[in-house]
């Protein structure tokens, strides 16, 4: 039991008290470029759960049955930033081939995943916090949720701010940017819960 | 020499990857709680896209068009992991400072952007140079912004304290909310300085400033400084390709 009590404490502290965006600072790049509606945030959130997920699992057993078989676990970052592009294009074939539906989907999303350092950056905190494969899995799933949530957060109160009569400085990037502050100290509040 | 010193003037100033392109924003962000910190990031990019920009122009006749992104890739990626290990081993207080970011300048926007764009069409010499002029402008910018978010969240300067005894230091200047809100006030000088030139008359050429998307991911197609044209119509090819193989 106590096993599964860890699981979801990770699962709240990935996803909301260290939310990857907000206080981690991974994947700005498309949590400030694809954040304009919400339907395309939830898509890219729900790519991102889909890649990061898999990539964690994929990047946890390689770690441990080649790397550190071999000894090599220097070679990290190389082998990991291979697999992850590796890795998406294989699934952008696969989810083509077999649920055309779900390709439909995210088909849009996934090549812009490869260059998410969000996907990066939790194989290697995996790695860095000497997590086995599956609380690996766990927190790269929590991770993404909280990417998900923050995008979709984001994405909506963008949608409200365009009827609004903004200073013409402020337009466009600062203020998305001043929003995202906003957010942060909101998400800072989640720190009190574990 | 000319070329070189021209480099440097670009990468420092005309073309700055953070002030102007607005490229690398993660770390610029994350990493910027303090100027020693800012330091040491933008000097270990430094490094990195230095070398890569050299080795990449070397073997730019050898590296086949199509594959060039992958071997861009894993170029960048073996200097970085040369990097990290190095700081592991003489500059470990950085190496903490720092942490999964040293790592993650294999994602870094300007890195590969830099190799697309100039250092796989350039000779190798020039090639280091803007390395080295790109990444001092971006240690600029970081030790700018972190000078910025260290005097005014803990009320010092490369850890001196500089403020008068009086100063109560707003602490939400170091913490993540303050990163947004240092960059936020950035950019938006910027624009103002964008507006009052394109009022005065000034022709105000486009530099992606207030773009914050990193080129890879931007859909603007008509900006400028966009280093994966050649990436994004190959693969659009490669797909009309499978396309076309399925249809069959």
């Amino acid at each position: 039991m106590d096993g599964v009590k860890d699981l979801l404490l990770l699962l709240i502290g990935s996803s909301l008290v260290s939310n990857v965006v907000l206080s981690q600072f991974l994947g700005l790049c498309p949590f400030l470029g694809v954040s304009r509606k919400t339907n395309t945030a939830a898509g890219m959130g729900s790519a991102v759960i889909f890649v990061i997920t898999l990539a964690s699992a994929v990047a946890g057993v390689i770690y441990k049955y080649v790397l550190q078989r071999f000894h090599v676990e220097y070679l990290r970052t190389i082998v990991f930033i291979l697999v992850i592009a590796a890795l998406v294009q294989f699934v952008e074939m696969f989810l083509r081939k077999a649920m055309p539906s779900l390709y439909e989907a995210l088909g849009v999303y996934l090549p812009l995943i490869t260059t998410n350092c969000a996907v990066l950056g939790v194989a290697i905190t995996n790695v860095q916090k000497e997590y086995g494969i599956l609380t690996g899995i766990v927190n790269g799933f929590a991770t993404a949720v909280g990417f998900t949530i923050a995008i979709v957060i984001l994405a909506g109160i963008r949608e409200k701010l365009e009827y609004n009569d903004i200073p013409e400085s402020f337009r466009g990037m600062p203020l998305v940017l001043l929003t995202a502050g906003l957010m942060a100290i909101a998400f800072c509040g989640f720190s009190g819960l574990l | 020499m000319n070329k070189a010193g021209e480099r440097l003037y670009n990468g420092l100033v005309k073309e700055n990857p953070t002030f102007v392109l607005m490229l690398g924003m993660c770390p610029t962000l994350a990493i910027t709680t303090s100027a020693i910190n800012g330091l040491g990031m933008g000097l270990t990019t430094m490094v990195v896209l230095a070398l890569s920009n050299l080795i990449i122009s070397l073997l730019r006749n050898i590296i086949p068009n199509r594959v060039r992104i992958p071997a861009f890739i894993v170029i960048i990626a073996s200097f970085v992991t040369v990097v990290q290990l190095l700081l592991e081993a003489y500059l470990p207080f950085l190496n903490k400072a720092l942490g999964v970011y040293i790592p993650l300048i294999v994602v870094n926007c300007i890195i590969l952007g830099r190799a697309e764009s100039y250092a796989y069409s350039n000779p190798p010499i020039p090639s280091l140079f803007d390395g080295v002029g790109m990444g001092l402008g971006f240690t600029f910018a970081l030790t700018c912004i972190g000078a910025v978010r260290e005097l005014l969240g803990a009320g010092e300067l490369f850890g001196f304290g500089l403020m008068p005894d009086a100063y109560e230091p707003i602490r939400i200047f170091g913490q993540a909310p303050g990163a947004f809100f240092v960059l936020a006030a950035l950019v938006a000088v910027q624009n103002y300085i964008k507006n009052v030139r394109k009022k005065a008359g000034k022709s105000y050429e486009k530099i992606g400033s207030g773009c914050s998307e990193d080129c890879m991911n931007c859909g603007d197609k008509n900006c400028a400084k966009r280093f994966y044209d050649a990436a994004s119509a190959s693969e659009v090819k490669q797909t009309e390709t499978l396309q076309k193989k399925e249809e069959r």
